[in-house]
């Protein structure tokens, strides 16, 4: 269960998940503490430790649009949150597939702040309202990287492989 | 088959005869562009080797370019560490295409990539920034990828598991009207199809009216052409291309020339009639809430802005210059002009462009991205109003969540410059 500790509108862009003006900050590791710090309740929350890991923010259309900053995806992993939205802008989607960010692309999600869900690999069940929604799979292509754990381990093994290769021969 | 032009660049790079929309591929890379965000790619490529016994090295040091641009000169200790690390980097492993904070080479990636010969139709270019997809405007197939992405691309030399996008097909008839730009036909494109009516697609031009615009059009167009969700947008090359290439970026070498199967299937076709069409702006906080000048109704502004990836070339500082010379911006008014590159800014002093800027009462800043991404060179205060020629008008965007981005054409932002509210530029300023 995963409860929603976020809920957000259309067209939310990189710059207020991670406004720019942080943009100097570029590893994963000191990340997080900017997320969404220009709602400065929400990011005293997840910097108190409030928010636990596995809770969800829930969006509409086009979640992550604009640039192409990798920090919004890496400051949104570093508090292990869960982003459900209709649809997702295809920069940010690839790069929280890269970095093992759980994204759920979920059309019709109807749910509001302190609702519970059950994610589920084809369907969220809002288990307040007792409603259903289907969940849309993630882009077929990106799959391999999904299983290897993200891109790095999985650019890492065909480097090795790459590697191998050119000994052999 | 018939096939897009986006179709057709993925077969070449992928050394098959065809490849159709939704279908899995690996293209080869030709260009692989990073600005400052290179810092954290080379953490990402170090991160990739870490623990396998091979020394870091990049696949092709002459396909990769690095452009100082977002902050420069650099705005905190940390960023000046950043570029710092960059410049190692880059001496290390031997990268070609450098263009570090100077006079003689400086300017924004998306500038310095075109006129530099960088960019050839036909081919792959990638970028850590999303709007690459202005590449498009020379006809390669052109777009934005994250950090980790390109720390793959660095080490591979390809894009991994890219899928082959669909294509919105855009026809321009007509003829532009006086002081109305290819600004404001990207404007209402995206207000007409909205920010996200082109995910995961990519945008291809077309119509006499794109015909007619030079590359500096056709850059604008396909830099703005991610407002709309795009993968890319990309112009079909033709004798205009030949020339830029040629006359302005210097390629001495091969150029192929080819566009896409008159009976290539598109996803949609949007057609649009830009003689009626009037200056637009993009009213806060997206953009896609586009309003023809007249709609907008009378707007104070504080701050104007020309410049960035989207407007900061010669013929952007041009129209400026044209309409601000010998008279004098309003008062409470502050302007701010960032020409493109070094290039265009001496242009534009040879051309006497900067001295009616700065008589009018512009502030003339270094070439750069500048305060578009509201890091430093001009935040906005509580409350205040910017009238950009710049791409996002994000809250936030301009370093204050408290203050308003419209964003415009030059020739807006001129004449809106005079007045000190947003002003119709066929009226002209008082």
């Amino acid at each position: 269960m995963a409860r929603v500790v976020l809920k957000l509108g259309d067209d939310i862009s990189t710059d207020i998940i991670y406004p720019g003006r942080f943009m100097a900050t570029v590893l994963p590791s000191e990340t997080p503490q900017y997320a969404f710090a220009d709602y400065p309740e929400f990011n005293a929350r997840l910097k108190g430790g409030e928010i636990p890991p596995g809770s969800v923010v829930v969006a509409g259309k086009n979640f992550g649009c604009g640039s192409s900053r990798e920090q919004a995806a890496s400051t949104l992993k570093g508090h292990e949150l869960i982003v459900v939205a209709k649809n997702f802008a295809r920069i940010f989607l690839q790069n929280a597939i890269n970095l093992g960010l759980k994204l759920v692309v979920c059309p019709e999600i109807e749910a509001e702040e302190g609702d519970e869900l059950d994610i589920l690999p084809d369907k969220i069940i809002n288990k307040t309202t007792g409603k259903e929604f289907k969940v849309e799979p993630l882009p077929k292509a990106r799959q391999a990287i999904i299983d290897a754990g993200g891109l790095i381990p999985y650019t890492r093994k065909l480097l090795l492989e790459k590697a191998a290769a050119r000994k052999k021969a | 088959m018939s096939l897009t032009m986006v179709e057709k660049i993925l077969a070449r790079a992928t050394g098959q005869k065809t490849v159709r929309a939704g279908e899995v591929v690996e293209p080869k890379v030709s260009l692989a562009m990073s600005h400052e965000n290179a810092a954290l790619v080379i953490n990402q490529f170090l991160e990739v080797y870490k623990d396998t016994g091979l020394r870091p090295k990049v696949w092709d040091p002459g396909k990769i370019a690095i452009i100082l641009d977002h902050r420069v000169p650099a705005e905190s200790s940390k960023t000046a560490t950043n570029q710092k690390k960059i410049r190692e980097f880059v001496a290390a492993q031997k990268i070609k295409k450098f263009h570090d904070i100077r006079g003689d080479e400086g300017g924004i990636c998306h500038q310095i990539l075109p006129e530099n010969g960088y960019v050839l139709p036909g081919t792959v270019v990638v970028g850590t920034d999303s709007h690459t997809t202005s590449h498009g405007a020379l006809g390669a197939f052109s777009f934005g990828i994250g950090a980790t992405e390109m720390a793959s691309v660095w080490t591979l030399g390809r894009v991994l598991n890219v899928e082959v996008p669909q294509t919105i097909k855009v026809v321009a008839a007509g003829k532009f009207q006086r002081y109305v730009l290819p600004k404001d036909f990207i404007l209402y494109l995206i207000g007409l199809i909205t920010a996200e009516g082109a995910n995961f697609k990519v945008l291809e031009y077309h119509g006499p009216a794109i015909e007619k615009m030079d590359i500096s059009g056709r850059l604008t167009v396909c830099n703005m052409s991610v407002e709309a969700g795009a993968t890319s947008g990309i112009v079909p090359p033709d004798r205009e291309t030949l020339r830029y290439l040629r006359e302005e970026a210097g390629v001495k070498g091969r150029i192929d020339i080819f566009g896409p199967d008159p009976e290539a299937e598109y996803a949609r076709i949007v057609e649009i009639d830009v003689s009626d069409l009037e200056p637009m702006v993009a009213c806060p906080h997206t953009v896609d809430n586009v309003k023809p000048v007249s709609k907008v109704g009378k707007v104070k502004v504080n701050q104007i802005v020309i410049g960035s990836c989207t407007n900061g070339r010669l013929d952007d500082l041009a129209v400026a210059a044209r309409i601000l010379k010998e008279k004098k911006i309003a008062r409470g008014v502050r302007m701010l002009v960032f020409p493109a590159s070094f290039r265009i800014y001496q242009q534009a002093l040879k051309l006497g462009y900067i001295a009616d800027l700065v008589k009018a009462g512009a502030v003339v800043m270094n070439p750069g991205c500048g305060c578009c991404l509201g890091v430093h060179q001009g935040a906005l205060g509580d409350g205040e109003v910017a009238l950009s020629t710049t791409n996002r008008n994000f809250k936030g965007r301009m370093g204050n969540p408290k203050a308003e981005v419209y964003l415009c054409s030059p020739a807006v932002a001129a004449a809106s410059a005079l007045t000190g509210y947003i002003t119709d530029p066929r009226k002209g300023g008082r």
